[in-house]
């Protein structure tokens, strides 16, 4: 049935000619029979006919309402205004392909942004029922600190509250696997024995964890991520069953998670576990009877009871919360909340606001793509108003006009869009990797099909955005005027070129306001490029190894400061006498500055509640601060110098009492009026040491680019041992030779240790701004795309007005006009649309600016400096734009302009 | 040509009908028909005639075919379906109760009500 009616639909399409034909015929017939019977009434054959025809009226009419009659649907006018507008197209090749390349781009590129969009923000986590799955955090208000993370007995309390069908602590930690040919650093996550059975994943391989497991310690399994089983493991089909090694511990690998499998982590290194092991957060190495104030459970999610809210969960949590508080009254003495969030947002985190502003950005691009577009074809208009006078004249409804002309707009866009998709598809390889690694990828980011819907759609309101103003002019002509012009048809009436003004208004107020943004944040970049930042991070490389975390405390090898010297100092010695390497340090990952990649590390390991000296009434009361553990070298090596005290020294060891060094910022924030040297601070832990601060050094940008400011404190790592470790090395060191080099020095002492994540500092510093050099990059693309659009418009809307007033500017210069005042007549309608434009873009881009903030560093959102650089360039940019066309004006001969006609 | 009357909209398919209905017509005869079996009292476009008659067809109500007129020229006739048929019994029916409610209404005197 539909088959038989696409059958009619594509054989009127193809055989037209028939039905037309047919229509000829009986028209002629019509005649000749009229004509005959008017010739029987005594009139001769030839004015018989001519009478006919006359009586007939408008044959094209007539024509034209038999075709609607006889098609009767819209599909088949469709078809019919398709196959007009190719034939018009086709006769305008040039124009058909600028016109297309400019839709194409637009398009491609918003699909590109669009895709990511999608993928990032719009698709639900890859994870059965993601409504459910939350994330939750526990916030101590009294001391403003917030997501500190949560202690075992509380899991539990929440586990049992009834609100979750699951709650599962997750604690990313790196571990040392041995028992393949090399020792590996694996990404871990240790979880709750049921975080599987919450997530509602199975593996590929073997079986998940018993969820119902509650005995203390770690259960002595693991499952593996796809990618490790294929790389560590040759993808063996018998891995089952089989045990490795995990800092010194026995596991047995119990399952293979599938590939694409990612835990929903806030960062690349939390979602591409390779580990996964399972605990019930008590026993070994954990305490056995773990203290309800004790929150080392840095971060948890939960599936909730299905139906309930988040609201609803997180009003119940409240109550919950408060009455735990009463009970245990001095375990929370600065207060304690718990805040549920979905998991998708944790998930999605910052990148959310950069890429809704790329979205923006490029949707602007496509606008002012259609609005030039919109200009050429007003510009067409002009010239084929007289083909529409006429057509009009012979019977063409106005609606008819409008549609036609609509329709080609349509064709326009749609093959526009579908180049545009087809760019994107073909170049979809090298443009994901211009994404920066640190946007969570859950979801393969793919043409889709709501991408592909999305490009449908784009391209139907661009074609329609881009075709309304000139179809609208053409159903408004004005047929005495068109059809009494000569005809060259160039002088339209002045609404079009009143029209084709507003266009280049708008197209320039639209680029004003993404240059403005562009500038903010190329601004922003370049400020922090240029950030003094307090330490010297040329020529120094950091090397990570990792020093293994027994479960059973009792073999472990570095369990103590002085275990663990001995192993540093050698590690140094053997540094130390590598080519090239002239200082040598050993820290933390915490103290490798501005490394992103550590943050989750650093969220347990690098903080530290301690209270001070004298400082409280309430005994109780503890400051969350973060720490990084060095020796006594770092600070000479990275280039931080010294203020007030001294640094530490080799006199400084496990027997002799704590010290610690603090930056400035560190100093002002704690004691503000008076001097930090000689005050002490000890750790909540119980039996902790008290910890003299003996030096104080500069601020410098250790923790964050845009911040010089962040409170500091160092240990002594002699003293305070860690377990995972940077080697620091400065000097002319072969950057590419350095991972082996430092390999065979570190396993020389212990050959069960790996080597890794070896990194030059300005590498590091580099990669910490790679989000923002993207939007950056990606913005001022687009920005200067603009900006070449609306040079592009406004050289047309003056060029084609040079051409309209050639005669004008002739009799001017025949007069005697001075051909500097013709360039500055020319020049001044330019400029006046252009300022027109900054103008109305100045609101927009304070709006814009204001949205931004967030983004910025440094740098007001009105910043005067950025938007005087805007509005100069903007200004050159339209001057050059407008003097093409203008010296074509002042270069015109008035006796050729005046014969013209 | 000077027919006094303007057509009623939507009347001038069932004059065409009718036309037809007494016999298979070309366009041009349609025309003459319907003046004549109006008493010439009936203006009808000849451009707005064509139209009506392909809608009638694409309907289904008319079928056409291609024959010698009465003074031996090509022509397209036009002539009734079964459905065609049935539509102009009850276009007429409609048409009469319509004229007779109209007359009546306008027949009315004040004592009447």
């Amino acid at each position: 049935m539909i088959l038989a009616y696409f059958r009619s639909l594509a054989a009127r399409f193809f055989h037209r000619s028939q039905t037309e034909n047919d229509l000829e015929e009986e028209l002629r017939s019509h005649i000749q029979l009229r004509a005959d019977e008017l010739e029987r009434l005594g009139l001769g054959r030839a004015e018989a006919e001519r009478r006919a025809r006359i009586e007939f009226g408008s044959q094209e009419k007539f024509r034209e309402e038999c075709r609607e009659a006889i098609a009767g649907n819209f599909l088949d006018i469709l078809i019919q205004d398709v196959r007009f507008s190719l034939r018009m197209l086709r006769k305008s090749p040039g124009f058909a392909a600028i016109v297309v390349l400019t839709i194409a781009l637009g398009i491609g590129a918003t699909t590109a942004i669009f895709s990511v969009v999608d993928a990032t923000l719009l698709k639900p986590l890859p994870y059965s029922h993601p409504e459910e799955l939350i994330s939750i955090e526990s916030d101590l208000p009294g001391i403003n600190a917030h997501d500190v993370g949560m202690s075992q007995p509380e899991w539990q309390d929440l586990q049992q509250s009834g609100i979750f069908e699951y709650v599962s602590p997750t604690w990313f930690d790196e571990n040392n696997l041995t028992g393949s040919s090399q020792p590996a650093r694996v990404r871990l996550l240790i979880v709750a024995p049921d975080y599987f059975a919450l997530l509602r994943a199975q593996p590929q391989l073997g079986r998940a964890f018993d969820p119902q497991y509650n005995s203390p310690g770690f259960i002595p399994e693991i499952l593996i991520s796809d990618a490790l089983w294929k790389r560590n493991f040759g993808g063996d089909p018998n891995i089952l069953e089989k045990s490795v090694r995990m800092d010194t511990d026995l596991y047995r690998i119990v399952g293979v998670m599938p590939p694409g499998f990612d835990s929903p982590g806030r960062t690349a290194e939390e979602r591409k576990i390779e580990i996964w092991a399972a605990t019930s957060f008590y026993g070994p190495p954990l305490p056995d009877q773990p203290a309800r104030n004790r929150r080392n459970l840095p971060t948890a999610i939960a599936r909730l009871k299905p139906g309930l809210t988040i609201a609803a969960a997180q009003s119940r949590v409240d109550a919950l919360v408060a009455s735990l508080q009463k009970q245990f009254p001095s375990d929370y003495p600065n207060g304690w909340r718990v805040r549920l969030r979905p998991l998708k947002d944790i998930v999605v985190g910052d990148v959310r606001q950069p890429l809704l502003l790329l979205l923006g950005a490029v949707g602007l691009v496509l606008l002012i793509g259609c609005v030039n577009v919109a200009n050429l074809l007003l510009a067409r208009a002009s010239a084929r108003a007289h083909e529409m006078a006429i057509r009009r004249a012979l019977g063409a409804g106005r609606a008819r006009l409008i549609r036609q002309l609509l329709t080609e707009s349509l064709i326009l866009s749609l093959v526009g869009g579908t180049a545009g998709v087809a760019i994107v598809f073909a170049a979809r390889e090298p443009l994901l990797r211009l994404i920066p690694e640190t946007l969570p990828r859950l979801n393969n980011t793919s043409i889709s099909w709501s991408v592909l819907i999305f490009a449908v759609i784009v391209s139907i309101l661009s074609g329609v955005i881009f075709g309304l103003a000139p179809a609208l002019q053409a159903g408004r002509l004005n047929l005495n005027h068109a059809l009494n012009q000569d005809g060259r048809g160039s002088t339209g009436s002045g609404e079009r070129a009143r029209t084709r003004r507003l266009l280049v208004i708008a197209e320039f107020a639209l680029s004003f306001v993404l240059m403005i943004a562009a500038g903010l944040l190329l601004h922003s970049f370049w400020d922090l490029l240029n950030a003094r930042l307090g330490f010297t991070p040329q020529s120094v490389m950091s090397v990570r190894t990792r020093l293994p975390y027994p479960n059973d405390a009792s073999v472990d090898k570095y369990a103590t400061a002085a275990q663990e010297a001995p192993f540093i100092c050698e590690l140094l010695r053997r540094c130390k006498s590598l080519p090239g390497v002239e200082e040598a340090a050993v820290g933390d990952p915490a103290a490798i500055p501005l490394d992103q990649s550590q943050r989750d590390l650093n969220t347990l390991e690098g903080k530290l509640f301690v209270t001070f000296e004298g400082q409280s009434a309430k005994p109780d009361a503890a400051t969350l601060i973060e720490r990084s553990r060095v020796t006594p070298e770092y600070f000479q090596l990275v280039g931080i110098p010294l203020l007030r005290g001294r640094l530490f020294n080799e006199f400084d060891t496990d027997t002799t009492p704590q010290v610690a060094v603090v930056n400035e910022a560190f100093a002002r924030n704690y004691w503000p009026d008076g001097d930090a040297i000689g005050k002490r601070f000890k750790s909540i832990k119980p039996d902790s040491p008290w910890i003299t601060i003996v030096g104080v050094i500069a601020n410098a940008r250790t923790q964050s680019l845009a911040q010089m400011d962040v409170p500091q404190l160092y240990l002594n790592v002699y003293q305070n041992p860690a377990k995972h470790l940077a080697i620091f090395m400065r000097g002319r060191v072969d950057t590419a030779a350095i991972p082996d080099q430092v390999r065979a020095q570190v396993q020389a002492v212990d050959q069960t240790l790996p080597v890794f994540g070896a990194q030059t500092l300005t590498q590091t510093l580099s990669d910490s701004l790679a989000q923002r050099r993207f939007s950056m990059e990606m913005i001022t693309a687009f920005a200067a795309t603009a900006l070449l659009l609306a040079a592009i418009g406004i050289y047309g809307v003056i060029s084609f007005m040079v051409a309209e007033r050639i005669q004008e500017i002739g009799i001017r210069l025949a007069l005697g006009a001075q051909r500097q005042n013709i360039l500055g007549m020319v020049l001044g309608q330019g400029l006046r649309l252009a300022l027109s434009g900054a103008a109305v873009g100045l609101l927009g881009a304070v709006i814009v600016a204001r949205l931004m903030l967030s983004l910025l560093y440094g740098v007001n959102p009105t910043d005067p400096l950025t938007f005087a650089g805007v509005a100069l360039l903007f200004i050159t940019v339209a001057l050059l734009a407008c003097y093409v066309p203008a010296r074509r004006a002042i270069r015109v001969d008035p006796m050729v302009a005046l014969r013209y006609e | 040509m000077d027919y006094e009357a303007e057509l009623l909209p939507g009347t001038l398919d069932l004059l065409i009908l009718k036309a037809v209905s007494l016999g298979p017509l070309h366009g041009y005869g349609v025309l003459l028909r319907i003046g004549q079996i109006s008493g010439r009292a009936l203006l009808i476009q000849q451009g707005a005639l064509y139209p009506a008659l392909f809608r009638l067809v694409r309907q289904g109500l008319l079928k056409t075919s291609w024959d010698k007129s009465e003074n031996n020229r090509r022509a397209k006739f036009y002539e009734l379906t079964s459905k065609g048929r049935k539509r102009l019994r009850e276009e007429t029916d409609g048409w009469n109760r319509l004229v007779a409610a109209i007359a009546s209404a306008l027949a009315a005197q004040p004592q009447e009500i």
